[in-house]
Parts: structure tokens; C-alpha cells; sequence
């Protein structure tokens, strides 16, 4: 029994959510929360592969959201819409819900060809002359996005709302909601699985000490692949399903901010620890969220108190300054982040009792 | 034919000439010493038989197979094993996860069987499993089994190193100094280890070490290498009398 | 002709990128840490140029000449941006690093002092655009058909005397040898009478200096001022001091011009939305060429 209670709370959880969403209890904006929450756990932890469990340090995970975001889109424009540049809807809109996924798993695909770029200079190079590579990469995804004037070049791409009511034709449930949270589980089962097996612990080898590992027997040059491949795999994955739940991409969206948040959520929340990068995704998230309402409240209190002198209005770019600020000292205090390199059974050795983690 | 061949192996680092015209024959069963002084280029010749250098010249087979161009990993595969001078564990990994992952060559499952848990995946990490357990048994290191390696004492950490080593089942295994850093009373502990690992385990070991008490208790073929030359072959009688070796390690003066 | 007025200009702009780079080889090589504030230190520069020269020319009291004022703005931009780069290491890197975080950690926490540098500026300054005042009398000089200001010819000239005193100081004073020391062996240096902290210190100054020298450059030639200014150039100037093989005061300078040159090539000859697209495939290619950069030692791993 101990060994299903995780998955069953997580599925009652998630079936939780996907009722009161369909029964309209949650409005729109804590829906969009919710599904931003996820996204950034897939991109977090997928980059926690690279970053915690390899010990390298790629600066532009973003980039690989994005081409995941971009062919994703123009997927799913293809398929199910009439757009004067690419074309007639090549299938009724009756099938959107069951081809979205391959969608996904092509976006996915997409993104893994990319993450090459970066993994084959990473059999020669390492560290900080690696971490170049990967905000060059960044640079050149973007680059490249922009110079495209069919899939909208800088003015980004929209349309996508159409195959999400396409699938809203065909039953009325909260489908990107149900897409997000198949998309978070099965990434981070699938990591999961992967740094659990004796085959993926040759990635934190190389990590650990990579002579050993190439000595040992481990083919180092496949297991870098197989990290980075699988981690841009998992980015495009969340970069398409970004894409659906806001309906607009535009490829400065996941310019290097968009990886420094990534780096962020992995270093926040502690290297090689995939809860530790769950945990971090969500607090960002509701950090973020929590500033938009709380920086308001701030300022009305300041000027009740009268430190502020009137004719100044804290705006929301105090957001960018007090959530560094706050990341500053957090690093400060847990240097190693929240979770360390540990994951929340051995943080709390007590929950081995009614759970266990696979 | 021999377990291990080199032939003429010359290693060039820019202008550095580290090794010149090694050869070398192990066969089965064999325990050879490779002796001298500090820099004579002794893990030189291990780093380019394991694979991690490639020679600038010279040839070596191992089990019938050339194994220039080979990764270091095809290369273990192929049945050999090292240790480090300077221990080399993955020290954010237990004890047993260091066992298991030395069989990451002969997992024998991709990366799709890993991701989607099939059978095959089941049954090769079952067996891994299972020899990993019995090694750390058959090395008394069972007790040890969920502790990170850098939480042992040295001596502990040496042993888990030969453990490691001994998982990849080697026909010849590479040791590079393993007295390296150990007190007298361990260095005896050592000596039993190895000469007990060598009779039990069916192999060819190959050794390089400093301290002469070792060396001449288990060897019963020595090589002396001084700047990158071998300078003297035979068993542990002819080395301690050769006057090349004692000039090589005592200089010219006299005694 | 058109080519030699391109080459002009590269060399210009490959000068604010050698500048910066600058600052981050100086300390890449004594901390291995990638400073990514230094971008923003950068723009942290622009703007106290901004404010010391417009309160320099605004009192009357002072009754500065224009070239008076640029020779007191120097100095003083230079010393006030010291002072900031001084400040990020006493208060946000030294702690982390007495704690013996882990590298990325301090390297995270420079992204972050770099955001709030950058939001913390729009925030308090917020979003009218200043224009630094004009301290140097324009001056074009006709060259055989290529147009070449006063301005321009001082920016590059100061890049080469930086470069030139920075090769000086690294490697024929004490505090530079006790620099180069620091790359080798952190541990070794106490040993020999020299207090660490002081090395970093040093380091952090020269850096930030360089850094303000550039930013109030920066905004001499393109007078607008952006708290954004910095990011973009500064990473890009990063990429510039690895491709060069960072910790080598020769390397970020190469790279800096180099990159500076591909940049301004490209947009010579294509649309410049190709720019980035072109400067970083080049840079790709260089790094696989030479995974170390250009003037890089190769990594080399003992067993």
C-alpha cells in the first residue's frame, strides 16, 4: 500500500483541480497561475539534469523552450488553422485532442535535435567555456526565430487559442490544465526514472568525478548526450505547452532572463535535488504572483506611515529588484539551497513512513 | 598469446618525452610490479593501457584486441579495471551506487528501457543488484553499503576503490599505488588484501608502488622504469641486487 | 573606403567590449567567478558620469570649462564605480564565499546583484531617458574620405593605454604578481605574506574602475542612457573574454575587438537583424576550433 500513497494524493490532487476548474470554482487568473506553476517545474527540473545532476553550467536553457514554443505553434497552426501564411487547417478540428500530444512529443523531439548544438562541443569542452556555448546557443535559437518572417519573425506568433477551442468543442473540460499536469508528471516521472537507474546515475558521475567515470566504464560522451538531449527534450515540452496556455509566443519571451530564471529555480532550490527544483518552481511562481498583489499593499502602508514622500508610487518593477534582493539573501543563509543535493525524503526521514519515492 | 601486450610504446607530451620504448607482456594469472623513481613516467603507462591517452607510437593489445583508438570505457569493457593514485570515488554517491555504477558497461539496457521501466530494465538492475551486494560482502564492506565515500577513513575509501574495481569482473587489474598514504600497521592489511584478491578473483594484476615491502612480497616479476626507460626486469631477488636500480633510487655517491 | 570607415567603427566598439571584458577576465582569473554584474557595473558608470558631470556643470559656482569638467569626471566616475564593485564583493560575494558555497552559487548570486542594479535604477530613477551633457567639443577629422571624431580616436586610444597599463600592472607590480599567485594557488598566497582579501579587493577595484572608464565612454558617444544598457553589452563582452580564454588580459582584449568586428561586418553587409545571429556562429566556430579560446591553456586533467 505504502508504495502508491504519493501517487494516489497526487492523483486525487490533480483530479481535485481538474473538477473545481471545470466547474468553473477557479477563475481564470488562479487557473493561469496554476499552469504557469507547472510549466516552470517541467523547465526547472529538466534543466536541474544539466545543472545539478551533470554539474555543468548551461546559461540558455531558454533557448530550447523556445524552439519547443515556436514548433509547438506552428504545429498546431498547421493542423488546425487557416492562416494566410501557413496555409488551410490540414485536419477537422474534431481531432485536436488527440493530436496534441504528438504535438507535444514533437515539440520535444524538435528541442532534443537543438540541445545537440550544445552537447556535442560538451565532449571537449567544460565549465564556464561550456557555459558560453550554451548563451551563444541561446543567442543564436533567438536570432534565428527572428530572422523567420513566416513564423512571424519579432512580431511573435498567435493563433494558437484555436486548436484549444477546437478541443473545447469536442468536450468541455479545462483541457490545457489536464495537458499541463500530464506534461509536469510525466516529465518529472521520467527523470525521475532516469537518475534513479544505474544506467542515468552515470550522470551525476560524470559530475562527481568524471576521469573515474570515463575509466570505470561509463561512456561519458553518450551519458552528456543522453542529459542534454533529454533535458532540451523536456524544455520544448514546456515551451509548447506555454505557448497553448497563453495562446502568443514571442521568441524574446525566453531570451537569457528567461534561462536566468531557470538557473534560479535549480540553484534555489539546490542541485541534483528534483523536489528541491519542484519546490523552488512553486515558490517562484507564487512569489512573483504574490509581489503583483503585494507591492500595492506596500506601497498604501508606506504612505499611511508616511515613510514615502507622496508624489511616490512604488510600481511593479520594485518586483525585480525585491525578488533578486530576497534571492540574495536566501543564498546568504542556505548556501547550497533549500534542499541541498538532498530530496525530500532524506530531508524529512519521517515520510519514508507513509510514502515511498520512486 | 598474452593477456596484456605493449609493444615500443612512446608517449610525447609537446617536448616532453614521458615514455620510451615500453614493452611489456602480461599473461593470465600474473603479478607484475612496476617500480621507480618519482616522474620515471609509471602512471603515464597506466593512463595510455587504460585507454585514457592515446601513444604517440607503439602498439597495445589487449586479449588479442588493439586498443588504440578505443575509449576508455570500450576498453574496460574488454576487461580491465584501474585504481587511482590519489583516490578517485563518486563522493555524493553511497558505497553501493560506486559498486553498481562500475557495471554501467554491461547494463545491457537503453535509455528508453530506463524511462519506461521495462522488464529488461527490471531484470538487469536486479542482477547488478545482487553482484553489487555480494562484492561489498565478499570485501567486508557491507556495513558500509548507504555511506557517501567521503564520510570513510582512507583506508576504508581505498578498499571501496579495489571493490569498484573488482565489480567490472577485470582479467587485469591496474593499481596505482595502493599503499599510497597508508600507515604501516594498514600497509600488512594491504598486502593480505591484495594477495588474497589475487588468489580468489582468478586475475592478472599489474602494480605500481613505492613502498619496496609490498612490492617484493607480492610481485614475482618487477619492472624498474627511470625517465621514461625501463632500466631493469626480473623477480624480486635480481631487482634489490641489480646496481642500476640502486643507482637510479640512491644516486651515484657511494653508500 | 566604406571598409576603412567599418574598421574605424569596430574599432571603437570592439574598445567598450575589451573594456569590459576586461573586468571580467580580471577577476575570472583571480576567482574563477564569472561576474555578471559587471555588465550593469558598467551601466552603473554611464550614469554616475551622468550625474557628476551634470552637477559639475550646472553650479555656475564652479565655473568649469568643459574640458575642466571632463578631466575632474574621469577621475571621479571612475573612483565612484570602483567604490560599487567594491560594495557587491564586500557585502554579496565575500560571505558566500567565506561559507565556501559552492562556485555557481556566488555566480547566481552576481546575476542577481546585476537585476537589482539594473530594476533598482528604473525603479528609483524611473523611465525618462537621460542625456549625458556634452563635455567635449566635436572635432571631425577628414582622413582621405573617412570621417573620424576627436571622440572616437580618444575612445580607442584609451582602450589600447588601459590595455597597455593593465599588462603592466599584472605583470611587473607586486599586487599584479600576487594576482597571477592567486590563479595558480588561493591557498599558497597567505603563506607568503600576502592577505588574500586585499588581492580581491584590488581586483574588484581595477575592474569596476575600467568598467566606469567605459560606461562614461559609452555614454559620451551615445549620449541616450538605458538602465538596460549594460546587460546586452556586458554579456556579450563576456562571451568576448572566454573566446579570447578568459583569465588572459590579451584574450579579452582580442576578443572584444574580434567580436566588435564580426558584429559590425555583418551589419555592414546584411540586415542587421542578422547581427547576432552571425557574431555568435562565429564565435561557436572559434570555440570549436579552440575549446579553451584563443589565448587559453588547455584543460588538462592529472591523474
Amino acid at each position: 500500500m505504502r508504495r502508491y500513497t504519493l501517487n494516489i494524493i497526487l492523483a486525487l490532487a490533480c483530479i481535485g483541480l481538474v473538477l473545481a476548474a471545470s466547474y468553473d470554482k477557479l477563475d481564470s487568473y488562479v487557473l493561469t497561475v496554476l499552469m504557469s506553476m507547472g510549466i516552470s517545474i517541467i523547465f526547472a527540473s529538466s534543466l536541474n539534469l544539466v545543472n545539478g545532476y551533470m554539474g555543468e553550467f548551461s546559461c540558455g536553457h531558454g533557448g530550447f523552450m523556445c524552439v519547443g514554443a515556436y514548433v509547438g505553434s506552428v504545429l498546431s497552426l498547421i493542423c488546425f488553422s487557416s492562416n494566410k501564411m501557413l496555409g488551410a487547417a490540414l485536419l477537422p478540428p474534431t481531432l485536436a485532442p488527440w493530436v496534441f500530444p504528438f504535438i507535444l512529443l514533437a515539440s520535444g523531439l524538435a528541442a532534443a535535435f537543438f540541445g545537440l548544438l550544445v552537447a556535442l562541443p560538451s565532449f571537449r569542452t567544460r565549465g564556464d567555456y561550456l557555459a558560453i556555448i550554451t548563451i551563444a546557443a541561446n543567442y543564436i535559437i533567438i536570432s534565428l526565430v527572428e530572422n523567420i518572417d513566416i513564423i512571424g519573425g519579432s512580431r511573435g506568433l498567435s493563433g494558437m487559442k484555436r486548436t484549444m477551442n477546437a478541443m473545447r468543442d469536442v468536450a468541455d473540460i479545462p483541457w490545457m490544465l489536464i495537458w499541463v499536469i500530464i506534461g509536469t508528471l510525466v516529465s518529472l516521472m521520467l527523470l525521475r526514472r532516469l537518475v534513479s537507474s544505474t544506467y542515468g546515475k552515470g550522470v551525476p558521475a560524470i559530475a562527481q568525478n568524471e576521469v573515474a567515470a570515463e575509466i570505470m566504464g561509463v561512456n561519458t560522451d553518450r551519458m552528456k548526450i543522453v542529459a542534454f538531449m533529454l533535458s532540451s527534450a523536456l524544455a520544448g515540452v514546456a515551451g509548447a505547452l506555454y505557448a497553448h496556455v497563453f495562446g502568443y509566443v514571442n521568441a524574446q519571451a525566453f531570451n537569457i532572463l528567461k534561462s536566468t530564471e531557470g538557473m534560479v529555480m535549480v540553484y534555489l532550490g539546490g542541485m541534483g535535488s528534483l523536489s528541491g527544483s519542484v519546490l523552488a518552481a512553486i515558490l517562484f511562481t507564487l512569489l512573483v504572483e504574490g509581489l503583483r498583489f503585494g507591492i500595492p499593499a506596500l506601497d498604501s502602508l508606506l504612505h499611511t506611515v508616511n515613510v514615502l514622500p507622496a508624489d511616490f508610487t512604488l510600481s511593479q518593477i520594485w518586483k525585480w529588484v525585491l525578488i533578486p534582493l530576497m534571492l540574495i539573501l536566501l543564498m546568504q543563509f542556505r548556501p547550497e539551497g533549500i534542499m541541498g543535493n538532498r530530496e525530500l525524503s532524506g530531508v524529512f526521514p519521517r515520510l519514508r513512513r507513509w510514502f515511498t519515492f520512486r | 598469446m598474452a593477456l596484456l601486450e605493449v609493444q615500443n610504446l612512446t608517449q610525447r607530451f609537446g617536448g616532453l618525452q614521458a615514455l620510451t620504448d615500453f614493452n611489456i607482456a602480461i599473461e593470465d594469472r600474473e603479478f607484475v610490479g612496476l617500480i621507480g623513481p618519482n616522474g620515471a613516467g609509471k602512471t603515464t603507462v597506466f593512463n595510455l593501457v587504460s585507454g585514457f591517452y592515446t601513444p604517440t607510437e607503439g602498439a597495445i593489445t589487449f586479449g588479442g584486441i588493439p586498443t588504440r583508438g578505443l575509449k576508455p570505457n570500450m576498453v574496460t569493457a574488454l576487461g580491465l579495471a584501474r585504481t587511482f593514485q590519489n583516490i578517485r570515488l563518486w563522493d555524493n554517491m553511497s558505497v553501493l551506487d560506486n559498486i553498481r555504477l562500475a557495471q554501467h558497461f554491461r547494463l545491457g539496457y537503453s535509455l528508453w528501457d530506463a524511462l519506461l521501466r521495462t522488464r529488461r530494465h527490471c531484470a538487469a538492475e536486479a542482477g547488478v543488484d545482487k553482484a553489487s551486494r555480494e562484492m561489498l560482502d565478499l570485501m567486508e564492506l557491507k556495513l558500509y553499503a548507504d555511506e557517501f565515500p567521503k564520510n570513510l577513513p582512507y583506508g576504508l575509501q581505498r578498499r571501496v576503490e579495489l571493490a569498484r574495481a573488482l565489480a567490472v569482473r577485470p582479467k587485469l587489474l591496474l593499481l596505482d599505488e595502493p599503499a599510497a598514504g597508508l600507515n604501516s600497521a594498514d600497509v600488512d592489511g594491504l598486502i593480505r588484501l591484495v594477495g588474497w584478491i589475487y588468489s580468489e578473483f582468478n586475475i592478472s594484476i599489474w602494480m605500481i608502488e613505492h613502498q619496496m615491502k609490498v612490492v617484493m612480497t607480492l610481485c614475482r616479476r618487477i619492472l624498474v622504469l627511470n625517465f621514461g626507460r625501463i632500466i631493469a626486469e626480473g623477480n624480486p631477488g635480481q631487482i634489490q641486487a641489480d646496481p642500476e636500480v640502486i643507482r637510479a633510487y640512491l644516486g651515484d655517491g657511494t653508500l | 573606403m566604406v571598409i576603412v570607415q567599418h574598421f574605424v567603427n569596430a574599432l571603437q566598439w570592439g574598445s567598450f567590449y575589451a573594456l569590459i571584458a576586461l573586468g571580467y577576465t580580471l577577476v575570472y582569473g583571480v576567482l574563477s567567478l564569472i561576474n555578471f554584474a559587471h555588465g550593469d557595473i558598467f551601466m552603473v558608470g554611464a550614469y554616475i558620469a551622468f550625474f557628476v558631470s551634470t552637477a559639475l556643470l550646472a553650479s555656475d559656482s564652479f565655473g568649469l570649462s568643459h574640458f575642466q569638467a571632463l578631466s575632474l569626471t574621469i577621475p571621479l566616475t571612475m573612483l565612484l564605480t570602483s567604490c560599487v564593485g567594491m560594495t557587491l564583493e564586500r557585502i554579496a560575494y565575500r560571505p558566500l564565499r567565506r561559507k565556501g558555497a559552492h562556485r555557481l552559487y556566488v555566480v547566481i548570486t552576481a546575476l542577481m546583484c546585476g537585476l537589482v542594479l539594473e530594476n533598482g535604477n528604473l525603479a528609483l530613477l524611473g523611465a525618462s531617458r537621460r542625456t549625458l551633457p556634452e563635455m567635449l567639443d566635436k572635432v571631425v577629422y577628414n582622413i582621405g574620405g573617412i570621417a573620424v571624431t576627436n571622440l572616437k580616436i580618444g575612445v580607442i586610444f584609451t582602450a589600447l593605454l588601459v590595455f597597455v597599463a593593465l599588462q603592466y600592472i599584472v605583470t611587473r607590480t607586486r599586487m599584479g604578481m600576487a594576482m597571477r599567485a592567486v590563479s595558480w594557488d588561493k591557498f599558497a598566497l597567505p603563506l607568503m605574506g600576502i592577505a588574500l582579501d586585499r588581492v580581491i579587493v584590488f581586483t574588484f577595484v581595477m575592474g569596476s574602475g575600467i568598467a566606469g572608464l567605459g560606461g562614461m565612454l559609452f555614454a559620451m558617444s551615445y549620449p541616450v542612457l538605458d538602465p538596460y544598457m549594460g546587460s546586452m553589452v556586458g554579456w556579450k563582452a563576456f562571451i568576448a573574454a572566454v573566446v579570447g580564454g578568459i583569465g588572459d588580459i590579451r584574450g579579452a582584449f582580442l576578443g572584444g575587438f574580434l567580436l566588435a568586428f564580426v558584429e559590425i561586418m555583418v551589419a555592414a553587409f546584411l540586415p542587421s537583424t542578422f547581427r547576432d545571429l552571425f557574431a555568435f556562429t562565429v564565435l561557436l566556430l572559434i570555440m570549436w576550433q579552440r575549446p579553451t579560446g584563443i589565448f587559453g591553456a588547455p584543460q588538462t586533467t592529472k591523474i
